[in-house]
């Protein structure tokens, strides 16, 4: 028989805390992609040095494969005397390669604002920071959430690269589960079912989302 | 430094220069607005006339010259006995003395025209919500608008977000209202409910104001003076009268021609 049900029964506790790991580690990555992709536009829009610099960042993470990068934190900053815990490094990489990319959509978001906008904001004297917490990001963020969604799920799809650095999430841990029993196809199989049902309810949360924001700014 | 006095003119232009490029808009302005006075800024397109405006409103950079509000520097700022770049919080200050209304109204389209007209007052002002809601419900009935108050710019008229727009300028008490082309963007239909708000403004309010405008007609009745721009320069100015009646340049003489005509 191909597939045992015992098994099965034997290993889903033991992928289901692996679960918690690669959720855990997907939310966290995005929350601080999300601040720092805004973060990034903000400086790349600013001009300048920083404008420059920035921008120069952004285009070498973004040009570089991410496992390159998980390597770089793991193996290669301890060199420099910056050791960090494999899970931190996990954390850095994605966050910072996902920012890269979210950085990119704020800056198309806020560059949709008209620029009347803007100038309706210097005429009514607003701080910088009223600026954009009342009246330009409320406008850039909502068409923006459903390429933000997209890079959550492709994030989350994007964990298993943190096996190459032993961190014990649901692929680590199914090669784990393999390689000790010699059957890899009820581990294999339950964590590509559970992508796909994470998957599924985010992309279905993302959308729910947009359609109470649209619903929000097109009365 | 603020030695404001009610001799002085609100707003004075000084050698103002303004250049795109190559391109000069405004070459060596020099204009001067008395408090409380109505000016019409009149001219054709590229004629630097809404640069005048953009740039008293802080939306440009000045490349020459001086900009005065009442009474102090705006552009510049006095220190160590020398005139130096004004600072933001410097820019902020004076600017707190204008408001401006737009050709394209620039409402926030996601807040109701209460909330366009309170967002302001709180976060800049620091009034409670309460008394700024209160306020912005006096001004939306000043403008005839007490029952849209609740309404997204998305479900107003033209005529209405514009009039939305007014009062959003006037929630921020500024002592000198600047009009851009206000009703170019309008169904003919729609101006004469705008151009009544600001008539009554003019009316009611000490307020100065500056309007660039291409209706003319408004510009006879309502302004104290007329500005005709010509290639960045004012070509000629004077009281309503005259200078519709009986312009001297030569320029102006053509551009009344012509707009007259194509009515």
């Amino acid at each position: 028989m191909i597939w045992s049900w015992d098994y099965t029964l034997e290993i889903l506790p033991v992928l289901a805390q692996a679960s918690i790991v690669t959720i855990e580690a997907t939310l966290l990555s995005f929350v601080i992609a999300l601040v720092l992709g805004l973060v990034l536009a903000l400086l790349r829009m600013s001009g300048g040095a920083v404008g420059w610099l920035t921008s120069a960042f952004v285009e070498l993470v973004r040009s570089t494969p991410l496992l390159i990068q998980i390597f770089f934190l793991f193996f290669v900053l301890p060199r420099l005397g910056i050791v960090l815990d494999a899970f931190v490094a996990g954390i850095i990489a994605l966050s910072l390669h996902y920012g890269c990319y979210c950085s990119e959509v704020y800056r198309a978001g806020l560059e949709a604002v008209p620029r009347g906008q803007w100038e309706a904001c210097t005429a009514l004297n607003l701080s910088t920071w009223s600026m954009f917490k009342r009246i330009i990001l409320p406008q850039a963020i909502p068409p923006i959430v459903p390429a933000l969604g997209n890079y959550l799920v492709a994030l989350f799809k994007d964990t298993p690269l943190l096996s190459a650095i032993a961190v014990l999430e649901l692929v680590q841990t199914a090669k784990v589960l393999g390689s000790d029993n010699f059957r890899y196809t009820e581990p294999m199989t339950i964590v590509g079912l559970t992508f796909l049902v994470l998957s599924l309810v985010s992309a279905a949360g993302i959308r729910w989302l947009e359609k109470r924001l649209n619903r929000r700014s097109v009365r | 430094m603020s030695e404001a006095t009610g001799n002085q003119p609100m707003v004075r232009f000084e050698g103002v220069t303004k250049r795109y490029g190559s391109l000069t808009v405004l070459d060596d302005l020099n204009l001067e607005i008395g408090r409380g006075e109505k000016v019409a800024i009149i001219g054709p397109s590229g004629s630097g006339k809404t640069t005048v405006l953009r740039m008293l409103m802080t939306l440009e950079r000045i490349d020459g010259g001086v900009i005065w509000v009442d009474g102090e520097p705006m552009t510049h700022m006095q220190k160590n006995g020398g005139m130096v770049a004004a600072e933001p919080k410097h820019l902020r200050r004076v600017r707190s003395k204008i408001g401006m209304v737009f050709q394209h109204f620039n409402l926030f389209p996601h807040m109701t025209a209460l909330g366009n007209c309170s967002e302001a007052p709180v976060t800049v002002l620091g009034l409670p919500r309460r008394e700024a809601e209160e306020r912005a419900a006096e001004l939306l009935n000043m403008v005839g608008l007490a029952d849209k108050k609740n309404h997204y710019p998305a479900q107003l008229s033209g005529g209405q977000q514009q009039r939305v727009a007014i009062a959003r300028a006037l929630a921020m008490r500024p002592k000198i209202m600047l009009f851009d082309e206000v009703t170019s963007a309008l169904d003919p239909e729609l101006c004469g409910e705008v151009l009544q708000v600001i008539r009554k403004l003019g009316s009611e309010h000490d307020l100065t104001m500056l309007m660039v405008t291409h209706q003319m007609g408004f510009a006879k009745e309502f302004a104290d003076r007329v500005c005709f721009f010509y290639k960045g320069k004012i070509a000629e100015q004077g009281v309503p009268q005259e200078l519709f009646v009986a312009p001297k340049n030569e320029r102006t003489q053509q551009f009344l021609r012509a707009v007259l005509e194509a009515v």
